[in-house]
């Protein structure tokens, strides 16, 4: 019997520390799991070392778990309610009766799928775009060796600058106004000036698509370099040794060597920067103003600018009702992040080398 | 082909200094032998052989490849294969995809190659394991595709860096014979660099015994155990090490410690010279009648022999020796012996007799 209950002591312990280190959920399962297996007798020892160790778990994950149900789960929770309540009333809670025209009448908005060509193309343009110009920077700025820690700082500064700092520098650059730095371009040429940016009408699309291609593969270049430069510096160099012992071209060693070799990073990096594309709201605001392109358009309107919309029209005197749309709209987006991250990780894993 | 290395220097600069690390050093490595580069670490041993792969630039001096100087050549032009020590294997590709990437680099046509690979991959014998990555292999088995991978594309000259340094010690004697029997098979001219004395000996046609950079002795393994040409070749060749006894030239006869060293040396001394006796472990021979009277500490069975560690009568430094193991020792008894041979040297290591 007293053989027994040690070992039994010693199995609780083992999972109790488990327990520890695993979150809450699993935690909580645990006794229950032991109250079905064992008897009775030992059910005591078995709550007493959860307890001991169960708290200790919950109690160093309370705050950041407080914070994120208040502020993270509970909004999902709401939202993915809300967008099933077409006459939701924010103003008095009133929920009103279940039904799913929030998203046929997103569905069938011309700006919504407008706002949908628009993060495609960020998502199917700007995002392989900028993943390709990283590399290629990555691996130049690796094989340079003088000067190598100088041009780092050159191509780490968009990093550390500040956004609205950033947003100044395109304006000048990219200036509907005669002056622009590339309508001075265009005029030494002999051409006319282009309404690069802005709220006014006579943006040419291509023009816009253009600039906001410009703008977000700049300003995720720094980060993208960064993580490829530490992930190159990683790998052995008698690989590359090896490669040129067997006379491999500069190509090929890109292409069968560096590529394969640092696909862990590219995975992480295309799945943030997919999931960062979906979400670009504030570069096209800092461009187009806050009506993404002119006011009737919104030529260059979001997703995310789509579903701030709605919302917006609610808290600036618009019908209260419109926060269901919004909703539905944001649950679409998820579903369409999901979705694609999902195919992003299946194609992957036959791709990525760890 | 014959690889032939002349006044071959390799001076690397450092914030501390310059450090030479290949000091002018001459080899002639003849057309298909296998020869080990041996040396403790450090001795540039491996600095030597990357300079013969053009990985290193060699500081002065000429590498020749038969008639031609490959020195300014870049690796990719010497046409050489090279085994790195830990191999250097493509982890994302598969032990075919391995071997086939040299060839594939030469546009050689896929079916060519294929056939090709699986040729090497017959000889090292790793045919059975084409399909797999090198994270799923053994460590002799990655060697193997390392070697196979180095030999593909039939280089002139093959270099092995270190090759089993990363082996189990049971594997190590079995890929040792194996790196002697494809290098026969084969007859490409092979240069290895090794700090394991027995290693070198055990599979080298011919070894180079290095330290600090310079060139010690170049010959036949047994050759050079045999006759070293100074003290540290004859201290780095054998296990155990060679027994080093400090003696001196006291009224034209040679002491060893107080006793008188009782062999015949035909070599005019001058009086007062301090001198090294080199007796290896085998030489010595126990002996009733022996000349010299040791007191026997420890009596170790190896196997087939007994390893005895002893030392002279008043001394404290041990020695050992190897005798049979049919010879009755009993530890902590004073027997007498005899020396078989005897390597005397100067005081700064270099050979008289």
């Amino acid at each position: 019997m007293q053989d027994k209950e040690i070992n039994f002591d010693c199995k609780v312990d083992f999972d109790g520390n488990l327990v520890t280190s695993k979150e809450t959920k699993t935690s909580k399962k645990t006794p229950k799991k032991i109250n079905d297996k064992k008897k009775k007798q030992n059910n005591k020892t078995a709550m007493l070392e959860w307890k001991k160790d169960g708290w200790k778990a919950v109690i160093s994950l309370a705050p950041a778990l407080l914070i994120l149900l208040v502020f993270t789960f509970y909004p999902i929770v709401r939202t993915f309610i809300i967008s099933f309540f077409p006459h939701y009333n924010y103003l008095d809670d009133s929920f009103g009766a279940f039904g799913v025209d929030s998203f046929t009448r997103v569905l069938s908005d011309p700006l919504f799928w407008r706002a949908m060509a628009n993060t495609a193309i960020m998502v199917l343009v700007s995002v392989p775009l900028s993943i390709i110009i990283a590399l290629l920077i990555t691996v130049l700025l690796n094989s340079i060796k003088r000067l190598q820690g100088f041009f780092q700082v050159i191509f780490f500064l968009p990093y550390v600058t500040n956004g609205i700092a950033f947003g100044l520098v395109f304006a000048t650059i990219f200036s509907p106004m005669d002056y622009g730095l590339i309508n001075t371009l265009i005029h030494f040429f002999g051409g006319k000036s282009i309404a690069w940016t802005g709220t006014a009408e006579t943006i040419p699309y291509w023009a816009g698509i253009f600039v906001i291609t410009i703008y977000s593969i700049w300003n995720g270049l720094a980060f993208k370099i960064l993580v490829f430069l530490s992930g190159l510096q990683g790998i052995d160099k008698q690989y590359y040794q090896a490669a040129q012992i067997d006379s491999t071209p500069k190509w090929r060693v890109f292409t069968k060597i560096t590529v394969p070799l640092l696909s862990p990073m590219i995975l992480y990096i295309t799945i943030t920067s997919l999931i960062g594309a979906f979400k670009s709201y504030s570069s096209i605001v800092a461009l187009f103003g806050e009506s993404m392109g002119n006011s009737q358009d919104r030529t260059f309107i979001t997703a995310v600018g789509y579903i701030y919309r709605y919302f917006n029209d609610v808290t600036s005197g618009g019908s209260v009702t419109m926060l269901s749309r919004a909703s539905a709209a944001a649950l679409i987006l998820f579903v369409f992040i999901m979705i694609i991250t999902f195919v992003q990780m299946w194609a992957n894993s036959k791709k990525v080398h760890y | 082909m014959e690889v032939k290395l002349v006044n071959l220097t390799k001076i690397f600069s450092k914030k501390e200094g310059d450090v030479c690390a290949v000091d002018h050093i001459n080899i002639t490595i003849p057309n298909g032998k296998l020869v080990g580069l041996l040396g403790p670490s450090g001795c540039g041993k491996s600095t030597t052989l990357y300079m013969i792969a053009g990985l290193h630039r060699p500081s002065d001096g000429q590498i020749f490849f038969g008639e031609t100087e490959v020195s300014k050549y870049p690796p990719e032009k010497r046409g050489i294969g090279l085994v790195f020590q830990n191999y250097a294997l493509y982890p994302h590709l598969t032990v075919k995809e391995n071997i086939m990437f040299p060839l594939e680099n030469k546009k050689m046509p896929k079916k060519e190659a294929l056939e090709k690979a699986q040729k090497y991959a017959a000889l090292v014998g790793i045919e059975n394991l084409m399909d797999r990555k090198p994270g799923q292999l053994s460590g002799g088995q990655q060697q193997r595709v390392a070697i196979a991978r180095a030999l593909v594309k039939e280089p002139e000259v093959l270099l092995l860096d270190e090759p089993l340094s990363n082996l189990d010690a049971r594997l190590r004697l079995q890929t040792r014979e194996e790196i002697k029997r494809i290098q026969k098979n084969t007859g490409v001219t092979t240069i290895f660099v090794t700090h394991d004395q027995e290693e070198a000996m055990s599979i080298s046609d011919e070894i180079v015994v290095m330290n600090f950079g310079v060139v010690h002795q170049i010959g036949k393994p047994q050759d050079v155990y045999n006759e070293p040409i100074d003290m540290f070749v004859a201290k780095f060749l054998g296990t155990p090490p060679i027994n080093i006894l400090p003696a001196k030239v006291v009224n034209s006869k040679i002491k060893l410690f107080d006793d008188e060293f009782k062999e015949d040396v035909k070599i005019d001394f001058v009086e007062g010279q301090e001198l090294n006796i080199g007796i290896r472990p085998e030489f010595v021979q126990i002996d009733e009648n022996g000349k010299y009277e040791i007191h026997v500490e420890m009596v170790e069975y190896i196997g087939r022999d007994k390893s005895i560690l002893f030392h002279f009568k008043g001394q404290e430094s041990t020695c050992k020796a190897i005798v049979p193991s049919n010879l009755m020792v009993e530890p902590d008894s004073d027997i007498k012996i005899n020396f078989n041979r005897f390597f005397l040297f100067d005081k700064e290591g270099k050979r008289l007799v």
